[in-house]
């Protein structure tokens, strides 16, 4: 423990190298690389969709319940739509230092509020007019890329729950380093002072549910960011399609279909 | 308390009007309100008014330990308040979405930026720093509160001086005001957002958005810049779905608008800074129009007037004929008056029935004997249901309902309320 913090101070002091001169990050991977995507659906039987997705050493657990009758404040209900619900928290053991308040401060706040803005653009809500979907998330490891490690595990759970959404969404983290974009963050790329955006992307109609940016980037960079970022939510849904067809093989053979 | 709700009728009259390219103040597409900074009387204090929108910001300073993790930098801390004063959707009890919205995003755009040397804030390295404290306060609400926050907060951390302060070996003393200039901050560079409203699943792209135009948006995109060029932090929000091209083509736009907004407050501070040296009255109190004739006095509004003698001259030719009534005064009875009898219904209300429009027009006097006999005369489906005096229940008969059917929408809406709804005082 000590001594990884001690690796992140030494980053900022010294400088770290992000991108070696032979285009080799700090874990070896290339630029446009990701990190090792795996993941399982249904992995809780009482929720109707949840799923788990590890990308790197970043772990998050999705689960989903619904669409159910309005619960809380009934004057919310929405007379032509359903209602997303969600809530991201991260465990108090996630971080290096113990994390005191797992939810309820801002940048949890501000985390669920994207995460129901993703999932209002991509859910079909239209069908379940007066009625509630609630996706909880949670962080059990976090190893950079948080939020787009939440959007992939949160639309494998609802998948996996059956709602119908317009596409995959599928949401990763990239920065600027050197001229050079890098996908798929890890923490300690993301505190070195990197310029980092996040993206969510629904792949076949090339259009963003979600476009967050952080620190300084100079405006002409901004095209080549968007567009790996945009490359590398394709791969991603690459392999979540992957992970929805193997899953749906393995229910029907459960069933003997 | 709930903020009313926008009406249909205005929510499509603002869309169509977008559609059209026309905006409710008559601005263009691309054209930001009226902007005005005033600052203080205190250093660090900054007025900002966008359009209706009013903003105040203040900084302070305070000597504090330095966090754990970064022992030789200073701490800085953004506060919005959204107070009810501003709006009355507001409410005192903090944390609405749109508060921790406001906070998560003007903190990125000043923070995660390094607008400011935060190590030139460091006294003593791992004891003492300064902690630069900046509240924002949401003064009226008219829309569009992230840009003039972070106009507000970045004009105030220009104009912040901060206590000087002399290290002898371990000694540290601070100087006041009096004792020492006090010494700005050392700012980077300004970020300031410009705010993007779309409309009709992102068609329609409207800069920096008055609060009825908020109302019907679908979404919003954020987008904060320095006059560099350089993008400090894109925030997209509302559940829209944005295409690469719009968003290349914001930040364009974007970074026009923050070069003149730049160049605005940079004025501002200029103007501040030969006031305070001329000895002249300065502050907010001073940015005040006066008590003058032409205090409330309002800027022309440009009016399209290309081709308005021919379509003025149109208008006149294809107009009808009024005919020319006579306004004389009969009063039938003591404490009522008459205008206008047996002369035909000027209201553009077609089949209108002439008796009708009398006992209505009768009915509006408010003290009135009303001539029961004239009434019971005109409406001969008058039937009496109950003993009230107050209601008279009017039944409209099958062939007075075909009628009300043949005619057209807006005279039989008019008619069956004035036919059901009336009420004798006695």
């Amino acid at each position: 423990m000590s001594s990884f913090r001690c690796f992140v101070q030494c980053g900022n002091m010294a400088g770290l190298e992000l991108l070696s001169d032979q285009g080799y990050r700090l874990d070896g991977r290339k630029s446009t690389e990701l990190r090792k995507v795996q993941a399982r659906m249904g992995v809780f039987a009482q929720a109707d969709g949840s799923a788990y997705l590890e990308q790197g050493n970043t772990k998050a657990l999705a689960v989903v319940y619904g669409p159910h009758e309005m619960r809380g404040s009934r004057s919310r209900t929405l007379h032509d739509r359903a209602v997303i619900n969600c809530q991201y928290s991260m465990a108090t053991f996630s971080m290096s230092e113990r994390k005191r308040r797992p939810h309820g401060d801002r940048k949890s706040t501000e985390m669920s509020l994207h995460l129901k803005q993703t999932f209002e653009a991509a859910v079909m809500t239209q069908l379940y007019p007066r009625s509630q979907i609630d996706i909880y998330v949670k962080i059990l490891q976090s190893d950079g890329g948080n939020y787009s490690v939440c959007v992939n595990a949160a639309t494998l759970a609802v998948i996996d729950a059956g709602i119908p959404m317009l596409d995959y969404v599928c949401a990763s983290t990239v920065g600027f380093v050197d001229e050079t974009p890098l996908a798929d963050l890890c923490y300690a790329e993301e505190s070195g002072g990197v310029s980092s955006l996040a993206l969510a992307l629904l792949p076949r109609g090339g259009q963003i549910a979600l476009l967050q940016m952080d620190a300084r980037l100079h405006q002409d960079n901004l095209e080549a960011l968007m567009d790996a970022a945009m490359t590398a939510c394709k791969g991603v849904s690459k392999v979540l399609d992957q992970v929805v067809r193997q899953h749906l093989q393995e229910a029907s053979l459960a069933t003997g279909d | 308390m709930k903020e009313t709700p926008l009406s249909n009728c205005e929510r499509d009259f603002l869309l169509k009007a977008i559609q059209e390219k026309k905006r409710l103040d008559g601005r263009q597409t691309y054209d930001y309100r009226k902007l005005k900074i005033m600052f203080g009387t205190d250093f660090g204090c900054c007025f900002v008014e966008l359009g209706k929108t009013r903003v105040m910001a203040q900084v302070s300073c305070e000597l504090v330990a330095p966090k754990e993790n970064r022992p030789n930098e200073g701490i800085m801390f953004f506060n919005i308040e959204l107070s009810p004063m501003a709006s009355p959707a507001f409410e005192q009890g903090r944390q609405s979405e749109l508060s921790v919205k406001l906070n998560r995003q003007l903190e990125r755009c000043l923070r995660n930026s390094k607008c400011i040397d935060l190590e030139s804030l460091c006294v003593v390295s791992g004891e003492k720093v300064w902690q630069i404290r900046v509240d924002v306060h949401m003064l009226n609400h008219d829309g569009n509160l992230m840009d003039a926050a972070s106009i507000a907060a970045i004009a105030s951390l220009c104009h912040f001086r901060r206590p000087d302060v002399g290290i002898q070996g371990d000694e540290v003393t601070v100087y006041s005001p009096n004792e020492r200039d006090p010494i700005p901050l050392s700012i980077y560079h300004m970020p300031i957002s410009v705010s993007f409203a779309f409309f009709q699943q992102g068609t329609y792209l409207l800069v920096d958005p008055c609060e009825r135009e908020e109302r019907v948006m679908d979404g919003l995109l954020m987008i904060a810049m320095n006059k560099h060029r350089e993008i400090c932090s894109i925030q997209s929000s509302g559940g829209i779905m944005l295409l690469k091209e719009q968003v290349m083509r914001c930040s364009k736009i974007a970074s026009v608008k923050v070069s003149e907004i730049t160049k605005l407050i940079m004025k501002a501070l200029e103007n501040d800074k030969t006031a305070r040296k001329a000895g002249g009255k300065c502050g907010f109190a001073e940015s005040m129009p006066q008590e003058r004739i032409t205090a409330l006095k309002k800027d022309e509004t440009a009016v399209e007037m290309t081709d308005v003698t021919e379509r003025a001259n149109d208008i006149v030719l294809n107009a009808e004929v009024l005919p020319q009534t006579s306004q004389s005064l009969l009063v039938p009875l003591p404490g009522m008056g008459q205008v206008g009898k047996d002369l035909p219904n000027s209201w553009g209300i077609e089949e209108y029935d002439q008796d009708e429009e009398e006992a209505f027009n009768s009915d509006e006097d408010k003290q009135t004997t009303m001539e029961v006999g004239e009434k019971q005369k005109a409406h001969e489906d008058v039937v009496e249901i109950s003993d009230s005096e107050e209601d008279e229940v009017v039944i409209l008969q099958p062939e007075a309902m075909d009628k009300a059917h043949k005619k057209t929408s807006s005279s039989s809406h008019l008619k069956e309320p004035a036919a059901s709804k009336k009420r004798h005082r006695k």
